[in-house]
């Protein structure tokens, strides 16, 4: 308990002073080193069955080096918060390299790494600590869609799967010990609704509670989440955690994203985040919004007063990331509003009584 | 004085099996699509939350609620408002608790079973992330009286805010309402109890909401709707002052406050209120008067008629009752400094109400359009007064143009949004049907109106559509446009229409869209925000359609010929037709009425659900009656009076397909009687016509690619097969009939008319292919059916409509009018855009073949365009043009 007290205490305070940094893409960088197959594998899976080039997340056991030298690069740049390399690291995303067995040690591992690094870059600058967030993604299936147009009423996952898949990875991530849980890239309300029952369930059981980032996922320009809900609605499914953090992340690139922070920004009740990608992919697939160009959006929220957490998301780099908080140092963060106590429901959209 | 709903949550009560018998039914038919509609209708009619029950002894219910939950998530419609998920069972609870993205409510928990199950659950409900609704239950059975309910309320809350950090502004209690007025003394003060109690608990119980289940307070009256109704209204009028601020109510079985009898109210009040021991007596005593529908008893209640003047002209506007209105404008014009100020006061003052009402859904649209006859009864008795003192324009909200388009003859809709319009004060100037482009941009210049609308319902006409905006662009005009009718769309308007002029373009959705739209269009405070708003919209529609990827894989034509629907057509032997030619056919419209589909006559009138079923429906079913009996009354005049005529033609061919055409040979001329071709080489010289179909092109794993060629026997075959082609109209007469009713201010009639014709037409259609498989080609000579089968369409055959799914391009109704010569023997005509006139008109194909069914060609490819339009000796653009709903953009 005092572990938790401690962080959040460290973190609430911080964030009352300044805009918080968040680290940028893991998946840019690692594509950087092109790796092949055989660098996938490593030595401990040299034999598997099936190819794993492409799952990024077992590289926190084959290429620890890799990965513990991006978070280096990332608190280098000025991140307060790093994320864990562990996007995809649930027994049910693992499945699609049969590697459900090995998402345990996945998490585990990839919270060391980004703890030991973290450590050392506390260690270096004493009056700015540095911070672990376990990163619990979204799962490759969707609880609230069907995967069938045919038949709108199935689910290729149900809550009750994820809620198991969600403890294995928290569970494995507070070992490695981590400071927050952050919950991101948030398509499908239900599957975030199921990572928080999970996550809560896990508090309870270890005694251990961490602070609770919680990023959504506007997929396109019709502003709501791929499950159809608006950022107010997505909120208002989410607040039960009492989190430390919402925001949004991912899919749109600062100009777009804009609006949807406001809109948090407007009724959140703790700390807003976002970390955007770099512009939206070109016709070759790449993100190309240079480092300024991101530093000067996300400057514009800061001086706007929209956030208090921001960083990087698909495309960006450890450039972007060390322009940001260049670009944002000394701005005041945002300000909770004074929000006036309703039943706040939703459906896909918010209903507020 | 009204009830003040403005803080008041209704919840939506109707798909739950415990409280709706024909939703229980649906459920336990398995007929979750018919069930999910009454979800929808619900949301649309307002409900901003809705309950769903599956508790019944019959079903497995948690199975129940979680496929409905999950077909509900796939419905924007339905679930962009929360739910409240229903269950006197945990596990169906928790079941559903899983399936929800959004916040929902649980119905109920309570203390029925001890503090540690009420914690337990309550811990969960908040893990999962909603709110509750908590029953004044505990160990010792339930609360009836204030005391009792307010203490378990109070205990309850302490437990969950402080022992569980529960939100208190997420607990809804339900103190219980019981029924009163039952004769036992003890229950004489149940509806006081809960409505002191929630007093008490909102006073004491900070953030914390109450709601009740209203239908109980009135169970004794069950049988007598008007009292039933008073007592709601009475209950929630003082319940909602206390702090009741949600409750489950059946909007349908509400009586306006104000709107209840003086006597009826007093002594329900009496009860409700328990002020003394002979209340329940008094109230018994009063009920046989008010038993009955409501309507009866309003008929025959004319204490409304001492009323002050104005109040009389607002219950007649309300209740739509013309029988009086002339008597009474007139008493108001002779008190009024100016005749003016009867229209600009209690008129519109009334109209106000209807208004209010209507976008309440406490009234539905016939009564709406009942109401507007009233108004226009007394405006018309005031116009010579006003004129006669030249005071002037009556200051209206704003001046519309509303027209048809051209090449389109369709026009119930746009009368119906024109009343409705009309009876918020907006002038509608109503340019009729096929009106050219240059004709109602002149006028709305002319008349220097506020806005334009546009309406139509055969597909051309979304062309003629972009021709206006595109013309409003270059005569520089600035004035809103607006689009409706039933193959428009927010999505062609937004990708299509909006683009193509600078100022506003508007879908307008339905006659209860249009009040709002129109408003905030002419607000000049309002009008820039909303144009922005509507056009940041349209802008989103837009990218969201361009990234649309279709459902299914387009295929090769040449593939999708390839797996066209073929038969063993060596072994396949045609039935003679028994009359080969075409004739005239004339029907007495009593034969022809006991063939009209009624469902359809009910959606004219926004009434939705199914006939007959809808005429005890619980919230439009008394609605649904009266216009079903104005409807009959209507028909029994017209088939008196013989002002309504129907008359058709029909013709069976011979035929052979040959690809995607079907040669149409002379009755007359090629094969021996055993339908042998002998000189086939001669054949597809001789044909008199060539129908031209569309093959669907979509990737079908099972079935195969259809197109309706596909049912006639190829002409390789060498033996002769037959196609039939039918054009009816019973709209004879119907112009005539709607603008008398017109002409005399009876937009209700003029609507009900057409809505009339339009049912006998397709009857017609019915009742000839009905003798066309009996008897004329008599391929099904033993057929049995009644209407509900013929209109479920199971029978053998089909007969497609050009410009409808399985042959939707329009121009082939020339083809139909060539072959049958109808324009010359009957006089229905094709317009520009080949709709058909009068607007009361069916036309078609028949074909035979036992395995012949509908299908929808859907969209096509360049290759099959290319095709067509070559096969219809066409351009491209041409081709395009006819073709635009089958093409992807």
């Amino acid at each position: 308990m005092s572990k938790t007290l401690n962080s959040l205490n460290r973190l609430t305070s911080i964030a009352k002073q300044r805009i918080l940094i968040l680290d940028g893409a893991m998946g840019t960088m690692i594509q950087q080193q092109q790796l092949d197959e055989a660098d996938y594998r490593g030595e401990q899976y040299k034999n598997w069955h099936c190819d794993v080039k492409g799952n990024n997340d077992l590289l926190a056991i084959t290429q620890p080096d890799i990965i513990k030298n991006i978070h280096r690069q990332y608190l280098a740049a000025g991140a307060d918060i790093i994320e864990t390399n562990t996007f995809n690291a649930t027994t049910i995303s693992m499945s699609d390299y049969d590697m459900q067995d090995e998402a345990r040690q996945i998490n585990l591992s990839a919270a060391k790494l980004a703890r030991e690094a973290a450590d050392e870059f506390s260690a270096k600058t004493p009056d700015k600590p540095r911070f672990v967030a376990g990163v619990i993604g979204p799962t490759s299936r969707t609880a609230s869609i069907s995967p069938d147009v045919n038949d709108p009423g199935k689910r290729n996952v149900h809550f009750d799967e994820l809620v198991e898949a969600y403890k294995e990875s928290t569970h494995a991530l507070i070992e490695g010990k981590v400071d927050l849980i952050l919950i991101e890239t948030i398509f499908d309300t239900l599957n975030a609704k199921a990572a928080i029952y999970a996550v809560e369930e896990v508090f309870e059981e270890s005694g251990i509670t961490l602070p609770v980032m919680i990023s959504g996922t506007i997929t396109d320009a019709s502003g709501r989440t791929l499950s159809g809900q608006t950022s107010e609605a997505f909120y208002y499914s989410m607040r039960h955690v009492k989190p430390f953090s919402v925001g949004l992340n991912c899919a749109l690139g600062p100009d777009l994203l804009r609006q949807y922070v406001a809109e948090i920004s407007r009724i959140a009740q703790c700390n807003v985040s976002a970390h955007p990608n770099a512009g939206l992919p070109n016709e070759f697939g790449e993100y190309d919004m240079e480092a300024e160009e991101l530093s000067e959006h996300l400057k514009e929220w800061a001086e706007s007063g929209l956030v208090n957490i921001l960083g990087g998301c698909c495309g960006s780099t450890p450039e972007h990331i060390r322009q940001v908080a260049q670009a944002v140092s000394g701005i005041s963060p945002r300000q909770l509003p004074d929000i006036e106590i309703k039943m706040r429901l939703s459906g896909l959209e918010p209903f507020v009584h | 004085m009204t009830t003040d709903f403005s803080r008041f949550i209704n919840v939506g009560e109707r798909t739950n099996v415990t409280g709706s018998a024909m939703f229980k039914r649906l459920i336990l038919e398995d007929d979750f699509e018919a069930a999910l509609d009454v979800a929808r209708h619900q949301v649309a009619n307002g409900a901003q939350i809705i309950d769903i029950n599956m508790d019944e002894a019959m079903l497995d219910s948690e199975a129940a609620m979680v496929r409905f939950l999950n077909l509900i998530a796939s419905e924007p419609d339905i679930s962009r408002v929360p739910i409240m998920i229903d269950s006197s069972k945990w596990s169906i609870i928790e079941a559903g608790l899983k399936c929800v993205q959004g916040k929902a409510i649980v119905n109920s928990i309570s203390l029925k079973e001890g503090e540690a199950l009420f914690l337990a659950q309550a811990k969960k409900i908040k893990r999962y992330g909603a709110a509750a609704v908590v029953m004044a239950f505990d160990e010792s059975g339930q609360a009836d009286t204030q005391v009792r309910k307010f203490e378990i309320c109070k205990r309850s809350y302490k437990l969950l805010v402080e022992k569980l950090d529960f939100p208190p502004e997420d607990i809804i209690f339900d103190p219980n309402i019981f029924a009163v007025a039952t004769g036992i003394e003890e229950h004489n003060n149940y509806a006081v109890d809960f409505i002191e109690a929630t007093r008490q608990i909102r006073e004491h119980l900070p953030h914390c909401h109450v709601s009740g289940g209203l239908s109980n307070i009135s169970f004794s009256f069950r049988g007598n709707n008007p009292v039933r109704e008073a007592m709601h209204s009475v209950f929630l009028y003082y319940a909602i002052r206390a702090g009741m601020d949600m409750g489950i109510v059946n909007a349908g079985q509400l009586e306006v406050y104000d709107q209840i009898p003086p006597e009826l109210r007093d002594a329900v009040e009496d009860v409700i209120l328990n002020r003394h021991s002979g209340a329940t007596d008094k109230l018994l005593e009063l009920a046989p008067k008010y038993q009955g529908d409501g309507k009866a008893a309003a008929k025959e209640d004319l204490t409304w008629r001492e009323w002050p003047v104005s109040k009389r002209l607002e219950h007649a506007l309300v209740k739509g009752i013309t029988d009086y209105i002339i008597a009474d404008t007139e008493e108001a014009r002779l008190a009024a400094e100016r005749p003016l100020h009867v229209i600009e006061g209690p008129l519109m003052d009334g109209m106000n109400v209807v208004g209010d009402l209507f976008g309440e859904g406490k009234m539905f649209l016939p009564q709406v359009v009942k109401s507007a006859r009233v108004m226009k009864k007394a405006v018309a008795h005031l116009q010579p007064y006003i004129e006669a003192e030249k005071s002037g324009v009556r200051s209206s909200n704003g001046k519309i143009i509303m027209a048809t388009v051209k090449g389109d003859v369709h026009d119930i809709g746009k009368n119906i949004v024109g009343v409705v319009l009309q009876c918020n004060n907006f002038e509608v100037i109503d340019l009729g049907v096929m009106v050219p482009a240059a004709k109602i941009l002149q006028v709305a210049k002319d008349e220097n109106a506020d806005m334009i609308g546009l309406s139509g319902l055969i597909t051309p006409s979304l062309d003629e559509m972009v021709q206006v905006a595109k013309e409003m662009q270059r005569l520089k005009m600035d004035l809103p446009l607006l689009i409706g009718g039933a193959t428009t769309s927010k999505a062609h308007t937004a990708v299509k229409i909006e683009q193509n002029y600078d100022h506003p373009v508007i879908y307008v959705a339905n006659a209860s869209r249009a009040v709002g739209v129109c408003q905030k269009l002419i607000s000049l405070e309002h009008r820039g925000a909303y144009a922005a708003e509507i056009s940041a919209e349209y802008e989103k529609v837009r990218i969201a359609h361009a990234k649309k990827t279709p459902r299914t894989k387009a295929i090769n034509f040449s593939d999708a010929k390839t797996n066209k629907f073929s038969c063993d057509w060596s072994n396949y032997e045609p039935v003679k037709p028994n009359f080969l030619g075409v004739k005239t056919v004339e029907v007495d419209l009593n034969t022809l009425r006991k063939y009209i589909d009624w469902t359809p006559f009910f959606l004219t009138w926004s009434l939705a659900g199914k006939y007959p079923r809808i005429l005890n429906d619980e919230v439009v079913g008394d609605e649904a009656k009266s216009v079903f009996k104005d409807a009959n009354d209507m028909l029994d005049s017209l088939c008196a009076s013989k002002k309504l005529k129907a008359k058709g033609r029909v013709g069976i061919f011979r035929a052979n397909s040959q690809g995607e055409d079907v040669l149409v040979f002379s009755p007359n001329t090629h094969g021996d009687d055993n339908g042998h071709n002998n000189n086939i080489q001669n054949l597809t010289g001789s044909h008199i016509g060539v129908a031209r179909h569309l093959r669907q092109q979509t990737h079908k794993p099972k079935g195969p690619n259809y197109c309706l060629s596909d049912f006639v026997m190829p002409l390789s075959q060498r033996r002769t097969d037959y196609m039939g082609a039918f054009a009816v109209t019973a709209g004879i007469g119907e112009e005539q009939i709607a603008n008398a009713y017109e002409d005399d201010g009876d937009d209700y009639n003029s609507i009900m008319s057409k809505a009339i014709a339009d049912r006998l037409a397709e009857a017609f259609a019915e009742y000839l292919h009905e003798q066309v498989r009996t008897d004329l080609w008599g391929y099904s000579k033993d057929e049995q059916l009644d209407n509900e089968a013929l209109i479920g369409e199971k029978y053998q055959g089909i007969r497609p409509a050009p410009g409808y799914s399985a042959c939707p391009e329009h121009t082939e109704k020339q083809l139909i009018w060539d072959l049958l010569d109808v324009e010359a023997s009957i006089g229905m005509q094709l317009t520009s855009s080949y709709a058909m006139w009068p607007g009361a008109s069916v036309s078609g194909w028949y074909f035979a073949h036992p395995e012949s069914r509908f299908f929808a060609v859907a969209k096509i490819q360049q290759d099959q365009l290319k095709d067509y339009a070559q096969r219809k000796g066409w351009s491209i653009a041409e081709a395009e043009k006819w073709l635009t709903p089958n093409l992807n953009n």
